[in-house]
């Protein structure tokens, strides 16, 4: 084993993280201020990445410039489920919450999935623009231009919710909110309104991250219940809280999977990732950076 | 069932399945009867640890799995099927008493993720370690009957729904009710919760390994990583909350209900019954939490006032 060729599973590592870095964030900032568990959020990238795919298809509109239309649509679509499911579930406990939000993304699982395979069939689909194969070769390792791409707008759109939390009024209600929602609420701020936002601005990440998965990589209408584990893992081992920490989760699970793959073999890498997701929430399900 | 009429109907119900093959010799009959058996006891045994004590389990598959898996492998050698059975089931019980402790240091929500994990990753390495299809030996299927597949289902169907109805009867079954409720509450009284939990998990993960073991009795082949897919979890988890989770009726009213669906919709190439189902689970979670039969204990309540009004006005 050269190392070129472990320098160079490391660097898939780190692109590969990067999008479930931004696959996480979303679900996250959902779990982290509505404490909601929105366990379609897999489904919400599948969709994301089924918008930038039409959209190529059929107008042959750039992945990256679609971005501009994907995340929007995601955004309402988010505003939708928010307000016509999971509002429900706000008046409820804490406990109650996270098991019925639990539950209702499970029943959204299973309604997107299979409404997906209905309209678009089962096929695996990607995005193939003209330079999808294109890569960028330095010191005798190579960087696919798309993915590489992939990874610098995962970084944006993360450092821009960050920004986003701490300097405007409707961040910091956001935080203040995933805080102390009662404590928000006395301070005047319309707590139902902020859950609103931070959903559909969840969704609004998956949308991102859906169009960047259908470029780099590929979607079919089973995608969903991977990445929500991804998701979950990186929030797990995380904590909730800080976007840049989410971020580097993903980095982490990333390289923890190539890793494995160069130490195990590529069919085990999957694998250790589970066992370190089961690992961190029994002995320390605060997570990593967790408070 | 404290109702005379609903009695009657489950004793006939009971004589009419016990009758079916001597009846008619239709497989396709009999092969539907094989698998409502099979998902009574596999629903009711996720039930079990859901219903009783409130503990969502994702990861129920796994133990389904185990179940198969074991009873699959101690058969091929040469055991007899019941014995493999029972190893099955205790596998699995066994496994879930493992990873119970650590794993009910995770309340709620973090339970169900960690099953969820657990099941992908036994999936997933069960997959890669034996990627192939199991197949009976041929005298084996030369000596297939299918007769005695669906007796042993409705026999596996009867003893979990008995011990479910028994044990949410039981001193036990009342402190797992008291956890479901209010966790903090029940601890209060002297309910020892991990204790409860524990025996709830074993009763649940036992019944879903025999369930797999059936599984494995029932196919003539299919990969070994088939009774491991997140499908048997959902499937039990849809069947449970639409037929109604916490009562014994619920998961047999939802399973009939499933499968007929399934089988009507089967023509369409898409899994529409999972469309439907998913949509279904979501409306019993948001607006009818005791699923079918609260909408069928609804109704009685609502048409009862109406006569009672109707006998009133008569009265008049």
């Amino acid at each position: 084993m050269s190392a070129q060729f472990i320098a160079q599973n490391l660097i898939f590592g780190v692109l590969t993280g990067s999008l479930y870095g931004l696959g996480a964030a979303g679900l996250s900032l959902v779990f982290g201020v509505l404490r909601v568990l929105n366990v379609a959020h897999g489904e919400l990238i599948m969709l994301g990445g089924y918008a930038s795919f039409w959209l190529f298809a059929s107008y042959g509109l750039d992945p990256f410039a679609s971005l501009l239309l994907t995340t929007p649509l995601m955004f309402v679509i988010g505003l939708g489920l928010h307000q016509g499911l999971f509002t429900h579930v706000e008046t409820l406990d804490e406990d109650m919450r996270i098991k019925n939000s639990l539950l209702i993304g499970f029943g959204l699982t299973l309604a997107l999935h299979n409404l997906a395979i209905r309209l678009w069939t089962a096929d695996e689909r990607a995005v193939t623009t003209a330079y999808s194969g294109a890569v960028i070769a330095a010191g005798g390792l190579v960087f696919p231009v798309v993915r590489v791409a992939a990874l610098v707008i995962a970084f944006g759109a993360i450092a821009l919710v960050h920004l986003m939390l701490r300097a405007t009024y409707v961040g910091q209600a956001i935080r203040a909110t995933a805080e102390d929602w009662e404590a928000a609420m006395l301070m005047g701020i319309d707590v139902r309104r902020t859950y609103l936002i931070a959903f559909a601005l969840g969704s609004a990440l998956a949308g991102v991250a859906g169009t960047l998965v259908s470029v780099g990589y590929s979607i079919n209408p089973s995608i969903g219940l991977e990445w929500t584990l991804k998701a979950l893992i990186v929030v797990v081992l995380a904590g909730l809280g800080s976007m840049p920490g989410t971020f580097l989760g993903g980095l982490l699970l990333g390289l923890a999977e190539s890793v494995s793959a160069l130490l195990l073999g590529g069919t085990y890498r999957e694998v250790v990732a589970l066992v370190i997701f089961v690992l961190v929430l029994m002995f320390r399900p605060q997570g990593l950076f967790g408070r | 069932m404290r109702q005379p009429f609903a009695l009657v109907a489950l004793v006939a119900l009971v004589v009419l399945s016990v009758l079916l093959p001597f009846l008619t010799a239709r497989t396709d009959i009999l092969n539907l009867g094989f698998l409502i058996f099979l998902y009574i006891a596999l629903a009711q045994s996720w039930n079990a640890l859901a219903g009783l004590a409130g503990q969502i389990n994702l990861g129920h598959a796994a133990f389904f799995g185990i179940g198969a898996f074991v009873m699959r492998h101690v058969w091929i050698a040469g055991v007899h099927p019941y014995l493999g059975l029972l190893a099955g089931g205790a596998a699995a019980l066994l496994f879930g008493l493992l990873i119970g402790a650590p794993a009910f240091r995770l309340r709620g929500a973090y339970f169900a993720i960690g099953t969820l994990g657990l099941a992908e990753i036994l999936r997933i390495t069960v997959g890669n370690a034996l990627p192939v299809v199991s197949t009976l030996p041929a005298e084996s299927i030369a000596g297939y009957s299918l007769t005695h597949r669906y007796y042993l289902a409705l026999g596996l169907a009867l003893l979990t729904v008995a011990t479910l109805a028994a044990l949410a009867r039981s001193r036990l079954g009342l402190g797992m009710l008291a956890l479901r409720d209010d966790e903090d509450a029940a601890e209060a009284t002297g309910v020892d919760a991990l204790k409860h939990k524990l025996i709830a998990l074993a009763v649940s993960t036992g019944f879903a390994g025999l369930a797999g073991g059936v599984f494995a009795f029932y196919h003539v082949s299919y990969y070994h990583q088939l009774p491991f897919s997140p499908t048997w979890t959902f499937d039990a988890l849809l069947i449970t909350f639409v037929g109604g989770v916490g009562t014994i009726a619920g998961p047999i009213v939802g399973t009939v209900f499933y499968l007929l669906v399934r089988e009507v919709l089967v023509q369409s190439l898409v899994e529409l019954h999972l469309l439907i189902f998913g949509l279904l689970f979501i409306l019993v979670v948001l607006a009818l939490p005791g699923g079918l039969m609260d909408a069928v204990a609804r109704v009685r309540r609502l048409s009862e006032r109406a006569r009672a009004r109707r006998s009133m006005t008569g009265a008049t």
